[in-house]
């Protein structure tokens, strides 16, 4: 099971964000394009890469004899759904219920 | 085995505590494909060259979106594992693309759902699927509907809004 933590987790470090972002421009990666804009071993870059597929947020599939690397945005949604509409919707709403009692009173 | 196109395929997983039945169920019944997503009912013919038509309800039909939201024709079934059908949107001249459902039941009672959905030659329905039009009231695509799924299974309830 995915979890939030893990998510968060992923997302915490600044190279996974970037490796997201290429992903982002262009899915169905293979390491070796990946690593190559990356200043890191391949090593490193493979370690990022199991860290980003084990939080969900890559997905990897094998098409021939090379293993391509998918962004899975979905746990993205997840967090959004449930850490970030709770937050903005009431902002939106407090702006609602200004307009509205603004209009009234005029 | 799915060959996959670099840059034109999208791949979304999720986890899900359901049995791979249930979420079969959800992904090729009118009753369930209504009730999260946008809610269109689907029209299955499940097996190979069946028919499949998702129609749009009323509320989406008023957006603009055809009657026949989206057609196709299946490929492959394989309940409740697999099912690769053709997919073609209602609302572009763009034609088919390939879309499969791969469903994976674990022991401990969750189950991994990846949609794959080739989109060669589609880049109007990948930007649509993909939720880049989402600013603009297109839904969020993919990530939005498996999302809604999922909370629709485990809780019974499909997310607000």
């Amino acid at each position: 099971m995915i979890d939030d933590d893990r998510v968060f987790k992923a997302l915490a470090d600044p190279t996974r964000r970037f490796l997201l972002d290429r992903l982002f421009e262009r899915d169905g990666r293979t390491l070796t394009e990946l690593e190559s804009e990356v200043e890191m071993t391949r090593f490193g870059v493979m370690k990022h890469l199991r860290l980003l597929e084990k939080a969900g947020l890559v997905v990897t599939r094998r098409s021939g004899r090379e293993k391509l690397h998918f962004l899975n945005p979905v746990p993205i949604r997840m967090i959004h759904d449930r850490w970030i509409d709770k937050y903005t919707e009431r902002r939106v709403s407090a702006l609602a219920d200004l307009k509205t009692e603004l209009e009234g009173t005029s | 085995m799915t060959t996959t196109t670099t840059g034109t395929t999208q791949i979304y997983r999720v986890y899900i505590k359901a049995t791979a039945q249930a979420i079969w169920g959800a992904i090729t019944t009118p009753e369930w494909t209504e009730r999260y997503g946008y809610g269109g009912r689907v029209e299955f013919d499940l097996r190979p060259g069946g028919a499949f038509r998702s129609i749009a309800d009323e509320e989406m039909q008023a957006a603009g979106m055809p009657e026949v939201a989206v057609d196709g024709e299946v490929v492959e079934v394989d309940p409740p594992r697999r099912l690769v059908q053709t997919w073609r949107a209602g609302w572009n001249e763009e034609g088919f693309t390939r879309l499969t459902y791969e469903i994976n039941e674990r022991p401990d009672g969750v189950s991994s759902l990846t949609v794959i959905h080739e989109l060669d030659g589609a880049p109007e329905t990948a930007a649509m699927v993909g939720g880049a039009n989402e600013d603009q009231g297109a839904g969020g695509g993919w990530s939005e509907v498996l999302s809604d799924l999922k909370s629709l299974l485990e809780t019974g309830k499909p997310l607000a809004g």
